[in-house]
């Protein structure tokens, strides 16, 4: 039996359950209410979903249970043993609510208190989420510094796992140069990539929202907040495509035609379609905050004589500063995590450069490399994916931080 | 008297002149993005549209049992170059369906070999001159046209651009984000019923408040990294299935999920709550009979937002292994599966040039859905958005 029809079979056997735990539960209480609800202590509802908890709690807690022992090898149960067992417990659960409804019975209370936990639970969902993801990429970060400092990871030049998948095949030989793997050149070409798309997208971001909220007569703004919305909704995919097999001959067109030598991997190309992306990003989160700006202040510079543009620039853009400074932290933060415009538009080889038109790569493109080839879990290159995720992790976890903070601690309230 | 008039005047004109640049600098910048969006989808139709239809080729195919063996040999050797290796090999299983036909002599019009189709279509296609020549002739004489390409939403991908179609990555993007929506709605919603109805504000609320704004802003791609270390590694679900790939990409969509429904909840005014634990209603009532059925049009919004932006995502689902070749449609969540996005970008990596305009045409399929449920979440925000 496979897991999904282990999974299946479970639903299949606690749904019609839980259904007849609930007539069951109800018509019970009905019964020992001599037909007349008004000498329950809860509606009679009530009493059907006090059966299905009865029924339902024990029976998922086991199985539950009984899976993680069983993933973390503690016990070894067939899955089909578990099934049966989680079965019995539920009708067991159903036999005792039976035995338990009377007319004093605190339904009510109880469900409630079975739904709160429930919520609970499924709030707990996203604590896990961190945690798994900390936990995932910690792990196997550990099992990558084991082999390789940390100390030469974050502070190495060179980078070139491919010999260490060598000696994985067992093919590493005495004249075999060493593995390195110096993470320098993957950030500086991310961080490259970044202040590229940074140079585009703040810019055209930013006064995007000051003419959609300060000139844009209604209608414009109608019409173009939904395009740039429409820009936001293109997948990263499309985006990554169109990098390669558009822009990327024209940067290189361009720079051939100023007398510059450009690859066909050149940094600028994903930096500036990257940039295009987040247009939308930095505009929307801007215009909110200059929205939220009350009309009395801009009222007040009109009235002193300022011109439209220097009510922007000396009274709106001050008060708005905490809000873009941190949408333009969050926009940062989704330019190093990028992925799929890299992977298809810059290069695979890490170069340490200043460069712009050169191949550079960055560390999403190392990170879907290592994972996506067809070596062993445990090689070094495959784990240095996890070293990898680990620092991004941690830098878009303090620049997230700091932009919250930013938020929280210089949000004006305007009365 | 008049000098400093003058002066004044002066700088009114000069600060004029500020504020029309000003201006001109924030029209420029929409008009760049507004320009870049036409550019784009002009770009992707014009590359993609001709994917549509492809060539096909009018032959006499012999079946007989040699050529059921050998397929190649079923066709004139004049035009043997011109027909798609990927029909050829169907051949057997055209006798194995209609056993009358061996031993027959049948004129019909088969699918040309994809160098063909992009000469036909005036690109690049690596044919010979005189093989161009020959498909010239054959044109004027009927026997080549080109016809609407139906293998393009019925088949697989192929290593053969005239043969592959993305029906198996529809398919496998409908059963990825059926688990997706199955695991992130429930958990979603209830998370921000919790939050929004049930919590009290301590410690522990502040914690998971903060913990879902970090989620919403972690990259796709350590999602990919997590649903590879647990789900595959740990928990030993199927990798490159549509289950492993919808539990990653409901972790990802639970915090949109979240947020969206916790502001559809706050937007349900106080009287309402209070309304019904007037009558008696207990918290629990009070949520599942007013405020959610208040708040539905908002929280499904928010979740047909969540479901476009998973539709889209390709990082995680790459290191979860779903850019494998699948040709055949997957038929239950735990079979091999890829989903449009993923195919998109495997076509992306295709050498030949005929996949080009496939990968463009399945990126044109992908907008006109993300498009649409974009479109269904405003007119749903608009149709019953309702201001208290």
């Amino acid at each position: 039996m496979s897991t999904g029809q282990v999974i299946l079979s479970f639903l299949a056997g606690l749904l019609p359950l839980a259904l007849l735990a609930y007539g069951l539960g109800r018509r019970r209480a009905l019964a020992v209410a001599g037909g007349q609800d008004r000498a329950l202590h809860s509606r009679p509802g009530f009493y059907g979903w006090y059966a299905v908890v009865l029924m339902a709690v024990p029976a998922v807690a086991m199985a539950l249970l009984a899976t993680l022992l069983d993933l973390l090898g503690l016990i070894d149960a067939p899955a089909t043993l578990i099934l049966a067992a989680a079965l019995a417990l539920a009708a067991g659960g159903l036999w005792a609510a039976e035995r338990t409804i009377q007319p004093g019975l605190r339904a009510r209370n109880i469900v409630e208190g079975a739904v709160r936990w429930l919520l609970i639970t499924a709030a707990s969902v996203s604590i896990l989420t961190t945690l798994g993801i900390l936990l995932s990429i910690l792990f196997e970060a550990m099992r990558f510094f084991q082999m390789v400092s940390v100390w030469e990871f974050l502070t190495g030049t060179t980078w070139s796992p491919d010999t260490a998948f060598l000696g994985g095949a067992g093919r590493g030989g005495e004249g075999q140069a060493e593995a390195e793997f110096g993470s320098v050149p993957l950030f500086a070409g991310t961080f490259m990539i970044t202040a590229i798309a940074m140079a585009v997208a703040l810019p055209i971001g930013l006064l995007s929202a000051i003419f959609l909220s300060e000139y844009a007569p209604p209608r414009v703004r109608g019409a173009v907040k939904p395009a740039l919305e429409v820009l936001a909704g293109i997948p990263t995919v499309v985006y990554g495509f169109f990098a390669a097999i558009t822009v990327a001959p024209l940067v290189v067109d361009v720079a051939t035609a100023l007398g510059l030598d450009a690859s066909y991997q050149n940094a600028l190309t994903p930096g500036i379609v990257m940039g295009i992306m987040i247009i939308p990003f930095v505009s929307s989160l801007s215009d909110d905050v200059i929205s939220a700006i009350p009309m009395s202040m801009r009222e007040g510079s009109f009235a002193l004589g300022a011109t439209p543009s220097e009510t922007i620039k000396h009274v709106l853009l001050p008060a708005a500063l905490p809000g873009v400074v941190s949408a333009f932290i969050l926009a940062i933060s989704r330019a190093l995590g990028e992925t799929m415009i890299v992977v298809m538009a810059a290069g695979l080889r890490p170069n340490l450069t200043a460069n712009p038109l050169e191949s550079m790569t960055t560390v999403t493109v190392r990170i879907v490399d290592a994972l996506t080839g067809d070596q062993e879990f445990s090689s070094p290159e495959t784990l240095s994916a996890f070293g990898l995720g680990l620092v991004l992790f941690l830098v878009t976890l303090i620049l997230n931080t700091v932009s919250l903070t930013i938020v929280r601690r210089f949000h004006e309230k305007y009365e | 008297m008049a000098a400093p008039n003058l002066q004044a005047e002066k700088r009114i004109r000069q600060r004029y002149r500020r504020e029309r640049r000003f201006k001109a600098l924030c029209v420029g910048a929409i008009l760049l993005s507004v320009l870049f969006l036409v550019f784009f989808f002009t770009d992707i139709i014009q590359r993609g549209y001709t994917a549509f239809y492809q060539a096909q080729i009018q032959v006499d195919v012999t079946y007989t049992e040699r050529t059921v063996n050998l397929p190649p040999a079923a066709v004139d050797s004049e035009v043997r170059p011109f027909v798609s290796r990927g029909w050829l090999r169907q051949l057997p299983d055209h006798v194995e369906q209609d056993p009358g036909l061996m031993g027959q002599t049948v004129t019909r019009w088969v699918t040309a070999d994809a160098p063909v189709g992009q000469y036909l279509k005036g690109k690049h296609s690596g044919l010979t001159e005189e093989q161009k020549a020959t498909v010239d002739r054959l044109r004027e004489a009927g026997r080549i046209e080109l016809a609407f390409n139906s293998h393009f939403f019925t088949r697989g991908d192929s290593k053969m651009a005239e043969m592959a179609g993305i029906k198996s990555a529809v398919v496998g993007t409908i059963l990825t984000l059926a688990v997706t929506m199955a695991v992130a709605f429930p958990i979603g919603v209830m998370s921000a019923v919790y939050l929004e109805e049930f919590a009290t504000d301590n410690r522990f609320t502040r914690f998971i408040e903060v913990n879902i704004n970090n989620l919403a802003a972690v990259p796709s791609i350590l999602y990919g990294l997590l649903g590879l270390a647990i789900f595959i590694n740990f928990m030993g679900v199927p990798r490159s299935s549509a289950l492993a790939g919808g539990l990653t990409l409901a972790l990802m969509t639970l915090p949109i999920i979240i947020i969206t429904t916790r502001a559809a909840l706050r937007a349900v005014p106080d009287s309402i709550r209070e309304g019904a634990f007037g009558v008696g209603a207990s918290r629990l009532q009070m949520v599942s009979h007013h405020v959610l059925p208040l708040s539905l049009p908002g929280i499904l919004t928010g979740s047909i937002i969540g479901l476009a932006q998973a539709m889209g995502e390709t990082a995680p689902l790459l290191l979860v292994g779903m850019m494998a070749f699948i040709p055949a449609a997957p038929e239950g969540v735990t079979d091999a599966a890829t989903v449009l996005p993923a195919q998109v970008y495997t076509w992306a990596s295709m050498p030949q040039r005929a996949f080009d305009e496939l990968t463009a045409a399945g990126i044109l399929v992908l907008l006109a859905v993300l498009l649409t449920l974009n479109a269904t979440a405003v007119l749903l925000r608009k149709r019953f958005e309702r201001r208290w």
